[in-house]
């Protein structure tokens, strides 16, 4: 290996390239373990109300559009196989490269959010915003409430996860066609893209609990 | 040890399987399955979870101590998810005042 890395390349604390690497994804992995319990016990209010509540659930489940969170899945999943392409394409020492799928990944993102605002500006239109003039003829009105209580908590904090990853991304945009990342040091791009892929990996998750696995259940 | 770069072609093809999965679960459930609408969706969420941990996110590559993190992480969280639960679901077994 060369003698004349980047001064990024390699910080005094650790013996070599590999080494700080690992610790940094190691790093990572660790911060992503405290997320998963952050939205893991979200997602067991969710199991407990659904066991509660199911028929609320399901009459909630059905004002929700399918299609629309089908389509969002499928971007952001696109979306991930670019940030995948980003840190190839970083590990082999293409810039332009690079840089494109990172702002093919933030357009992705972008389109994701849209889709995602749209819908609930839909259900603010049909009164199902919680606390903000909530109202449905359907019975239960209260749990199909905190259904959306649910959903809106959920999909927001994840909305939020976006638009956080947005910023990390358009930075790493500009690090990136300036030229600084090298085949020996992108760490920034590999830990950037996992939390990318975090993500999506909530999302996957988040798309059958409230389009799919309630849908049928309000008979 | 030399790190491994995932090819592309890798990516491509997980990314594949990940939209035919997606398909495959929307379509599943427009249709009426009973109590199969859960698990179904559930394990073919399981499946792209661990097909994105695996290779998008270069677990099945990385070295034990990181895959060792991830394993615990999960086990963590089967914790928080199977007490909590077990504690509501077995609740009214008991019929004590309060409850």
């Amino acid at each position: 290996m060369a003698n004349h890395v980047p001064s990024l390349a390699l910080r005094h604390q650790f013996g070599d390239v590999e080494q700080q690497k690992e610790a940094s994804t190691l790093g990572m992995w660790v911060f992503l373990v405290t997320e998963i319990m952050f939205f893991g016990g979200m997602f067991l209010a969710y199991a407990i109300y659904r066991h509660l509540y199911p028929a609320a659930y399901g009459m909630g489940s059905n004002e929700l559009n399918l299609i629309l969170g089908a389509v969002s899945t499928a971007i952001l999943i696109c979306s991930s196989f670019f940030m995948a392409c980003a840190v190839n394409s970083a590990a082999t020492g293409q810039r332009i490269a690079l840089t494109v799928f990172l702002i093919l990944t933030i357009c992705l993102a972008a389109s994701f959010l849209v889709i995602e605002m749209s819908e609930w500006y839909d259900l603010h239109q049909h009164g199902l915003m919680p606390g903000l003039g909530f109202h449905t003829d359907k019975p239960d009105a209260s749990h199909i409430q905190l259904f959306f209580c649910m959903y809106f908590a959920m999909t927001g904090l994840h909305a939020s996860h976006v638009l956080i990853g947005i910023g990390i991304l358009s930075v790493m945009t500009f690090r990136a066609f300036g030229g600084d990342f090298t085949p020996v040091y992108y760490t920034p791009i590999e830990v950037t893209g996992l939390y990318w892929h975090f993500v999506d990996l909530v999302w996957i998750f988040l798309f059958p609990l409230f389009y799919l696995v309630a849908r049928h259940a309000a008979k | 040890m030399p790190e491994h770069i995932v090819t592309k072609k890798t990516y491509f093809w997980i990314f594949a399987v990940l939209m035919v999965l997606t398909f495959v679960t929307t379509a599943v459930g427009m249709i009426d399955l009973g109590p199969f609408n859960v698990i179904l969706a559930l394990l073919i969420a399981v499946i792209k979870g661990v097909l994105v941990v695996l290779f998008f996110m270069h677990i099945y590559y990385s070295e034990r101590l990181t895959q060792l993190v991830v394993v615990a992480g999960t086990l963590w969280l089967f914790l928080l998810l199977f007490l909590t639960s077990g504690d509501y679901f077995t609740r009214e077994w008991l019929k004590v005042p309060g409850k």
